[in-house]
């Protein structure tokens, strides 16, 4: 009775959702109110109905209702009950309710916070956001209904993925689809302004915060995921560009992009047309990595089961999408007059810097990741691209990104004076590129990755401390009510930009001076590394609620002193009898001490192949990664955000007083 | 002229991903195409006196399917297998590939037996000499004992109408 509810909620949904796309477009072109009225209620009702959905499907895995093919497939009667809850969205159908729901979300908080916004431009973002929801609800209705029955039941589950079981899987994909679906907002207000002709920057000013926050979710997501992947595959690998994790990060390189060219275009009222295109950019980006990981395309260790019609109908579907606003965008775009004139040493012009080598960051992972697509399709036989192309090719075009970050929150906006910025930051500069040559030095020896990424980490850092004392300079008081006075948008970026800095760092060094070891170890058998002493004391036997682990217990000691024990496992899960490394961690500032078990070596499993990194700096990544998100959700809750209804005049020229 | 540009980049990355839709990335063609099938001998599931050698099919086109008793989806071709064994159109061998669990015998007698003759390579060998990435996968070889094709993955109807009966007429099975 449930899942049928849930089934019909879904379908009830999808009228709605076309009733939110249609009639308030409509309204919207021919100046009606009473059809633009429609946009609101619909697009809240859509939502309300999407939820019961969910929530239907929720409670059936629950419940552990194994007559509901998903539930059957997804789920074990053994199985936690957090487990059960995240298993709603461990497979595809279940993601791609996830996936409405949340854009229910955002359109319904759309509906809400947008009272100070013209009628027939609310008309048109929500009506577009439906067009998206109704392809969505439409794509699991036809062919990933998550409700299907199995009829006669089946006895028992198939288990979720053991992959899945960790605390990761709760909140990682809910994050990343906030990000990636939040960038619909962007991208319906973009389309909003192609559509209505009114290509002013006001558009702009209205889906800044919404992409910021967006943007800000999205880099917890991937954040989550890295750290998922560290913890959960024992290979002490953080990053490894597969395809599932490249289709999140486009869309992150692109909002990225999209952030600052948004800035100068709400504040100067440059870059129009190049940021309508980056709004539709970072959106499609966002669909298109929704084909790659579920069409089976593409071979990645996350694919969903795969289905050609499935990769058809997304195909299609992102066709109209894309192909339309693209469409739409190049009939419209001879009425995007550039406004707002700046030399070529100004703020606008060193966003556009970091724009164009952001895009071409995100242009050399889409093509790395398509790469073996293309040659395929062109009968030019199999390949796969790995970490190496992306390293090669990535790395260096993050370099000049990251040399201009410390460059550009500190030019004025029209124009600066190159003698003048050189003044102001040579003292910065010489530092960071003296402490970059001589750290290797003193640790072990001449190493230009090291000195290039530590360098710039440093550069970012100091670029930001630069930025606080200018602007503290001519304000009064005490330094922590004049800290407290600085508006939040500037604390955002500067907060977003120091955590880049932490994540460099901590990219650079645990890429450099990691070490790592496979041993053979018996009970009792020792082994060094990194200065410290690993002592194996052998094997337990230990019952989980769904599987079978072997623990093994490691002392970790430091010149005879006892620090601390870890429990690495190896678990069997009953449903699937699939193995599962569970590494054990232990973690400080500066650095990790990660044991995970290899493989046992005899048949009484008492020796093992024991593996041991010592990671230095590695949770600098992630507490960069952290301070991104909340410096980006900072800076969408300044003020001027909030008051909203008067939008400020953009500042005079040649003032750089406010944070990008 | 410029506008345009990016609907037409899109429409040509469309056009590579419709064709995408209809290849199957985890397909490597196989290097052993062309090439004599490995020689073995192996005893023969229910009787272990007796044993298969790929010289024994010597002018005749077959196909070697590898299988094992715990593989869902070669449970999934099992009846497509029956039924070309019914319509006797090609023999089909069919390698029992590292059955630890020894439950070969009794699922074919439960389940049907499609099969010529079922080689036993418990130790797995046989597999790596055939390159045998997973089951189920079946190579065609033809009169002269030569690998012609490899399929990876469970056979279908379709996969039978469109890709393995039209290169078996092309051999003269």
């Amino acid at each position: 009775m449930i899942p049928e509810i849930g089934n019909f909620a879904l379908i009830v949904a999808l009228l709605l959702a076309l009733t939110q796309a249609i009639l308030p477009i409509i309204g919207a072109q021919r100046g009606n109110l009473t059809l633009m009225a429609v946009a609101r209620p619909a697009a809240q009702g859509q939502f309300v109905f999407v939820g019961i959905a969910f929530a239907c499907l929720a409670y059936s895995f629950i419940t552990n209702d194994f007559s509901v093919v998903n539930v059957a497939q997804n789920s074990f009667s053994q199985l936690p009950k957090i487990y059960c809850f995240a298993a709603t969205w461990g497979s595809h159908e279940g993601s791609m309710l996830l996936w409405a729901l949340i854009l229910g979300f955002w359109t319904t908080a759309v509906s809400v916070f947008s009272r100070h916004l013209p009628d027939d431009m609310v008309a048109r973002v929500i009506g577009i956001m439906g067009l998206v929801s109704a392809g969505f609800l439409s794509f699991l209705l036809t062919t990933s209904n998550p409700f299907l029955r199995l009829l006669p039941a089946a006895a028992e589950g198939r288990d979720l993925n053991p992959l899945l079981q960790d605390p990761g899987m709760v909140f990682h994909p809910p994050m990343l689809y906030m990000g990636y679906v939040g960038f619909s907002v962007a991208f319906a207000f973009a389309l909003a302004a192609l559509l209505s002709g009114r290509l002013d920057a006001a558009w702009a000013r209205w889906s800044r915060p919404w992409t910021t926050v967006a943007w800000s979710l999205l880099s917890v997501g991937i954040v989550m995921g890295s750290w998922w992947a560290y913890n959960e595959l024992g290979w002490g690998g953080w990053w490894f560009w597969d395809p599932t994790e490249n289709a999140s990060f486009m869309p992150w390189l692109a909002g990225t992009a999209l952030i600052h060219s948004l800035a100068v275009t709400e504040k100067r009222g440059a870059f129009k047309a190049w940021t309508v295109l980056l709004a539709i950019t970072a959106f499609s980006l966002s669909l298109l990595g929704t084909f790659l990981v579920r069409s089976g395309v593409l071979s990645s260790v996350h694919a969903f089961a795969t289905d050609p019609a499935r990769g058809a109908f997304i195909l299609g579907f992102l066709a109209v999408v894309i192909g339309g606003s693209l469409a739409l965008f190049a009939w419209r775009a001879p009425k995007m007059l550039t406004g707002g004139r700046f030399t070529w040493f100004s703020r606008e012009a060193l966003l556009l810097a970091n724009n164009v080598v952001l895009l071409a960051a995100m242009g050399s992972v889409l093509l790395g990741t398509l790469y073996p697509l293309l040659m395929d399709a062109l009968g030019m036989g199999k390949i796969s691209v790995g970490p190496p192309y992306f390293n090669a090719v990535f790395v260096p075009l993050m370099a000049p990104a990251l040399f201009l970050m410390g460059v550009g929150p500190l030019a004025r906006w029209n124009g600066s004076s190159l003698p003048d910025m050189v003044a102001r930051l040579k003292w910065a500069l010489a530092i960071s590129v003296a402490t970059g040559i001589l750290l290797p030095l003193t640790l072990n020896g001449f190493n230009p990755w090291a000195t290039i990424g530590i360098a710039l980490s440093i550069w970012i850092a100091l670029t930001v401390l630069i930025g606080f004392r200018e602007r503290l300079k001519y304000t009064q008081g005490g330094l922590l009510s004049r800290l407290s006075n600085l508006p939040r948008g500037f604390w955002g970026m500067q907060l977003a930009h120091f955590g880049i800095a932490l994540g460099v760092a901590g990219i650079t060094v645990v890429a450099n001076y990691q070490t790592e070891r496979d041993v053979r170890m018996n009970v009792g058998d020792h082994t060094q590394l990194a200065g410290y002493t690993f002592t194996f004391q052998g094997i337990k036997e230990r019952q989980g609620p769904n599987y079978r682990a072997a623990e093994g217990t490691v002392e970790v000691s430091k010149e005879g002193k006892k620090l601390f024990v870890l429990n690495p496992e190896k678990r069997i899960y009953n449903a699937s009898g699939m193995p599962m490394t569970e590494a054990a961690i232990d973690p400080n500032l500066f650095r990790d001490v990660y044991v995970a078990l290899g493989e046992p070596l005899d048949d009484k499993a008492e020796i093992w192949v024991v593996r041991i990194f010592y990671k230095p700096f590695i949770n600098w990544l992630w507490i960069g990664g952290l301070m991104l998100a909340v410096g980006g959700l900072l800076a969408a809750s300044d003020r001027r955000y909030r008051i909203g209804v008067k939008a400020p005049a953009p500042a005079p020229a040649g003032v750089a007083t406010q944070g990008v | 002229m410029k506008r345009w540009l990016p609907l037409i980049l899109f429409a040509v990355l469309v056009g590579f991903f419709a064709k995408g839709l209809f290849l199957n990335p985890r397909e490597v063609p196989s290097p052993f195409i062309g090439k004599p099938a490995p020689a073995f001998t192996l005893p023969l599931v229910g009787n272990a006196n007796a044993s298969f050698s790929p010289a024994d099919m010597k002018g005749k086109v077959w196909l070697l399917n590898v299988w094992a008793p715990w593989c869902v989806s070669c449970r999934e071709e099992h009846p497509v297998l029956m039924a070309l064994a019914r319509s006797q159109s090609v023999p089909i061998v069919g390698l029992n590939w590292k059955d630890k669990g020894r439950e070969a015998e009794q699922l074919l007698a439960q389940t049907g037996d499609p099969f010529l003759a079922v080689p036993d390579d418990l130790s797995g060998k046989v597999g790596i000499d055939y390159g045998v990435t997973g089951t189920p996968e079946t190579y065609v070889i033809d009169k002269a004992g030569i690998i012609r094709m490899k399929h990876i993955g469970a056979i279908s109807e379709e996969v039978w109408k469109e890709k393995i009966e039209p290169k078996l007429q092309e051999l003269g099975a």
